[in-house]
């Protein structure tokens, strides 16, 4: 087997590009570990990449969870002292409105407290003053520590440095099967999505961060884990309708929270019982129901553009049981050592703001598996700044091309204003790692398709782009582009009147009327 | 506000489009006084190819090599769509009347008046169009035949890649070849842009330098493909200098729109039906109709810099759909906000898109639109005409989806000829 490309030795073999894997493999790397990250997608495909992007202060979880609460507040401190570069430290305010259950709105100042998470109350006044937009029938506002995380920095960040130390990272590339010999996970078997080639690796320990997907995974290994799936939407709106954090201050509910990112603002989210994970989509009740339910708090709304919207996949564990739950409620690590895998562990469940803790929790066992005594250094050691993982931060990609007005560095995309030089950062780092930048992996690296135009124009240019690189052969740029268009209907699709119709129709006009890319 | 104009028009053309060119011209020619008013932005993203029907049944992508047989078919299968309710007769004479008209204002087009084209676009796929520019035609024999051909690349370009187009055809056009050149006297910008190239190529000594780029690459072709740049005003005798100083047939590719194409009809509409005597009001909107009890109109039209009113026997809507704002939609629905139109259409948002947006059948939000009498008069709910001086040409119609059956500008012109003609016949 050996020299067998399709054949892989690891040590560690992480399954899932989230928050928690791409946190896992930088934990390991900090730890003189090195291991393969195999994604079935991309970077950030499930619930690290559609969320709110929001750093909790843990508020939001003083009525539910003390220590999940506590928690989100050690693990938020951390991350905005080691990361400054991947937030954006907003501030946030939890505000009632009439009609508020106002003995919730009386308990919440005590419970912070009890938490160590500290508020201030503010007047009505005040925090309208603060954020003139918010509704008039305001009642009560506490100021609070939230800020804002670009996961997609932070997955790339973490990503980056596990590869600089040696891992790899492997896309689309889902596992498909696990061969168990006496009582191990002796090889795990992955497909090459586009190619349909199989890829053997044999790993020492086997980490199940999967997210969502985690009771598939584990179900391949004959381990049966009850998870329960919650699918969240979210509404990205053309403005930034405020400086910090907006929450409502009431027991969990739909469009609860907003959060401001460089000019546009994210709104949600629902929470839909579904039983599948494939093709996972925001639907137009939902957006509706965002809409309408969010106007008590910002009564703005109605005249807000809609960019777009998405649907993540919270992971829950059910009524499984296993010890590693009693760590905290918030995330769940299965040791399947009492599944009799001895080299095989899970973690799932948790929050973004949560993922360090986790991926440390998950290392230490797997390092305690493979004798490794080096700590984990994640919650002291500055996560790194790494130029070509720069570029998905809104704002960034004109700074950068202003100061630098390199020659003939056209702007590839002009709403987002990111020119043919980051495109050019970002292949090449791929390129370095042996992978092969397309546009959709452009996409998730870059501003590329997420401005108002959603990829209209920048995407043609950008296939354009890599042809003239020679990234491309073939029909492939045709196809990826095709590929890239549908991953972004599904987020248009329900947001489509007034002004987004309006390009929507112009879209349609170009790729179908003259591009013919139906047919 | 000015004084009420005292002169109470024949006709007032609201939309500066395909739609509203043609009718603009078509009134003309017929001697009826006419205004057209709208905001000129949307043209500058056609591509200069002119669509009769090139799609037929679109569910399963059937290009159309005959457009008129697949008018026939249309007719048929959706009697309601606004080309099949015209007899092909007056297809033929509408699209007539039009290409003389573009032919006298210097942009003539070519066309094989029996059978539909297949040409390139930037991204190497190609579309069914009836006719093309003549700057554009070459291609057309080039990419039928797969004749030795050179595509010009030109760096700093964006959103055109002849490379991509090479590759995408790659074994099927084996004598396809490309090359990078520098725009003569671009070595120092940032950045190109298809206007500035076109302006600058309308210089003989910047074409000769063009030329020069080329002419080494040339080889074995025998035709040259480059992007639209060949000149804004006068792109036929640049095309036509090119070709001599090459020695070899070119033609131009359209770009990424917006793009050239779309300027030169822009400049064309609004110099050549000026001069058919038609009141131009651009770059202003409709923001008012109010009806006279003698079935006249009076419009309130407004740009920033203030508001006047005409008076007009008719009006003619052909102000496109929500991109050119002759329908706007909200969450609930949508509506025609000028005279509050019934307007065709799902009955829930739910049902305006499909999951996928590629899916060949096409989304039913773009089939909703205005419906009309048989003299292109949208009809009220009781199914008869809401004003019997309102007509309504063009992609703002009902039942057509001209954008996956490639029919916008056989849409336009042949149903501003329909409803012209009916508006000559009411007197």
């Amino acid at each position: 087997m050996a020299g067998n490309p399709n054949y892989m030795r690891t040590r560690v073999l992480v399954i899932g590009g989230g928050a928690t894997g791409t946190g896992i493999a930088r934990d390991l790397a900090l730890r003189g570990v090195t291991c393969i990250v195999a994604e079935r997608r991309d970077l950030n495909a499930g619930a690290s990449g559609a969320n709110h992007g929001l750093l909790h202060s843990g508020a939001r979880y003083v009525s539910g969870d003390l220590t999940i609460a506590a928690e989100c507040r050690r693990e938020a401190e951390l991350i905005k002292q080691l990361a400054p570069h991947c937030i954006e430290d907003a501030g946030g305010l939890f505000v009632a409105v009439e009609g508020d259950d106002e003995r919730y709105v009386a308990d919440f100042p005590d419970l912070c407290a009890a938490a160590g998470i500290s508020v201030t109350a503010l007047s009505v006044a005040d925090a309208l003053e603060m954020e003139p937009r918010l509704s008039p029938r305001l009642i009560a506002a506490y100021q609070v520590a939230d800020a804002t995380v670009d996961p997609f920095r932070l997955s790339l960040e973490n990503m980056s440095q596990a590869q600089q130390a040696g891992s790899v990272l492997l896309r689309n590339t889902p596992v498909v099967a696990f061969r168990r010999k006496s009582g191990r996970i002796h090889e795990t078997v992955l497909q090459r999505r586009h190619t349909g080639e199989k890829i053997v690796i044999r790993a020492d320990q086997v980490i199940n961060a999967s997210g969502a997907w985690a009771g598939q995974v584990a179900a391949l290994a004959g381990v049966a884990m009850d998870m329960v799936y919650a699918k969240g939407s979210l509404l990205i709106l053309d403005d930034r309708i405020s400086q910090r954090v907006i929450n409502r201050l009431r027991p969990s509910s739909n469009a609860d929270i907003l959060v401001p990112g460089g000019t546009v603002s994210i709104l949600g989210t629902t929470s839909v019982a579904i039983d599948n994970l494939e093709d996972v989509r925001p639907t137009i009740g939902e957006i509706d129901a965002i809409i309408a339910e969010a106007q008590a708090m910002l009564p703005v709304l109605t005249e807000a553009r809609c960019l777009r919207a998405y649907a993540g996949v919270r992971p829950l564990v059910g009524s499984g049981e296993g010890d590693a739950r009693q760590i905290s409620r918030g995330f769940v690590l299965l040791d399947h050592a009492d599944h009799k895998l001895e080299n095989f562990a899970t973690i799932t469940g948790g929050k973004l703001t949560t993922y360090r803790l986790m991926a440390e929790k998950t290392v230490d066992l797997v390092c305690t598996r493979l004798g490794v005594t080096t700590p984990c250094q994640t919650h002291s050691r500055p996560l790194a700044l790494t130029p070509a993982c720069q570029w998905t931060k809104p704002g960034m990609a004109p700074r950068i091309w202003l100061q630098s007005q390199a020659p003939r560095d056209m702007l590839l995309c002009e709403c987002e204003m990111v020119p043919k030089g980051a495109v050019d950062s970002i292949a090449d780092a791929m390129g370095m790692v042996g992978d092969r930048a397309d546009l959709k992996a452009i996409g998730l690296r870059s501003r590329v398709g997420k401005g108002t135009c959603q990829g209209v124009f920048c995407g043609v240019r950008t296939v354009a782009y890599l042809y003239n690189r020679g990234m491309y052969s073939g029909d492939e740029g045709l196809v990826d582009l095709r590929a890239f268009l549908k991953g972004r209907w599904k987020g248009i699709r329900p947001v489509l009147w007034g002004p987004s119709l309006a390009q929507e129709e112009l879209q349609e006009a170009l790729h179908c009327g003259f591009f013919s890319l139906e047919l | 506000m000015n004084v009420l104009k005292e002169q109470k028009l024949d006709l007032v053309v609201i939309g500066t489009g395909m739609a509203g060119a043609a009718a603009a011209v078509f009134a003309a020619n017929r001697g009826l006084t006419t205004a057209q008013v709208g905001e000129t932005g949307e043209i500058i993203f056609a591509s200069g190819y002119l669509d009769l029907l090139g799609v037929h049944p679109p569910e399963n992508g059937r290009i159309l090599s005959d457009p008129w047989v697949g008018l026939v078919q249309l007719a048929r299968d959706e009697p309601d769509h606004p080309l099949a309710r015209l007899a092909p007769d007056i297809i033929r004479t509408a699209l007539d009347e039009f290409f003389r008209f573009l032919e006298a204002s210097g942009l003539p087009y070519r066309r094989d008046a029996k059978k539909n084209a297949q040409v390139l676009t930037p991204l190497g796929t190609t579309k069914p169009t009836y006719a093309a520019p003549e700057t554009m035609w070459a291609g057309v024999k080039a990419l039928q035949d797969q004749q030795p051909c050179l595509l010009i690349d030109i760096r700093g370009l964006r959103g055109f890649s002849a490379r991509q187009i090479a590759a995408v055809w790659d074994t099927r056009w084996p004598k396809l070849r490309t090359v990078t050149i520098d725009f003569p006297g671009s070595d120092h910008l940032t950045e190109l842009y298809t206007e500035t190239m076109a302006r600058q190529l309308e210089q003989p000594q910047n074409l000769a330098e063009l030329a020069a780029r080329i002419k080494p690459h040339l080889k074995d072709a025998v035709v040259v493909g480059l992007p639209a740049i060949l000149g804004v005003r006068n792109s036929l005798a640049v095309a036509a200098a090119l070709a001599e100083q090459l020695a070899v047939p070119v033609f131009e590719i359209p770009t990424m729109p917006p793009g050239v194409p779309g300027l030169r009809l822009r400049d064309t509409f609004s110099e050549n039906i000026a001069q058919l005597g038609v009141s131009l009001y651009r770059e202003k909107r409709v923001q008012a109709v109010r009806p006279e009890s003698d079935g006249a109109f009076v419009l309130t039209i407004a740009d920033h810099a203030g508001e006047e009113m005409i008076h007009a026997w008719r009006v003619l809507l052909a102000g496109g759909r929500f991109l050119g704002k002759g329908l706007q939609a909200d969450q609930a629905g949508i509506r025609e906000p000028l005279f509050g139109l019934p307007v065709y259409q799902p009955l829930s948002r739910r049902e305006w898109h499909r999951h996928y947006f590629l899916d060949p059948r096409g989304h039913a939000v773009n089939r909703a639109g205005l419906e009309t009498d048989q003299r292109m008069r949208p009809l009220g709910e009781k199914g008869t005409p809401v004003f019997r001086n309102l007509y309504a040409a063009g992609s703002i119609l009902a039942h057509q989806d001209w954008m996956r059956r490639k029919c916008g500008s056989g849409l336009a012109i042949a149903t501003a000829y329909a409803a012209v003609e009916a508006i000559k016949m009411d007197g």
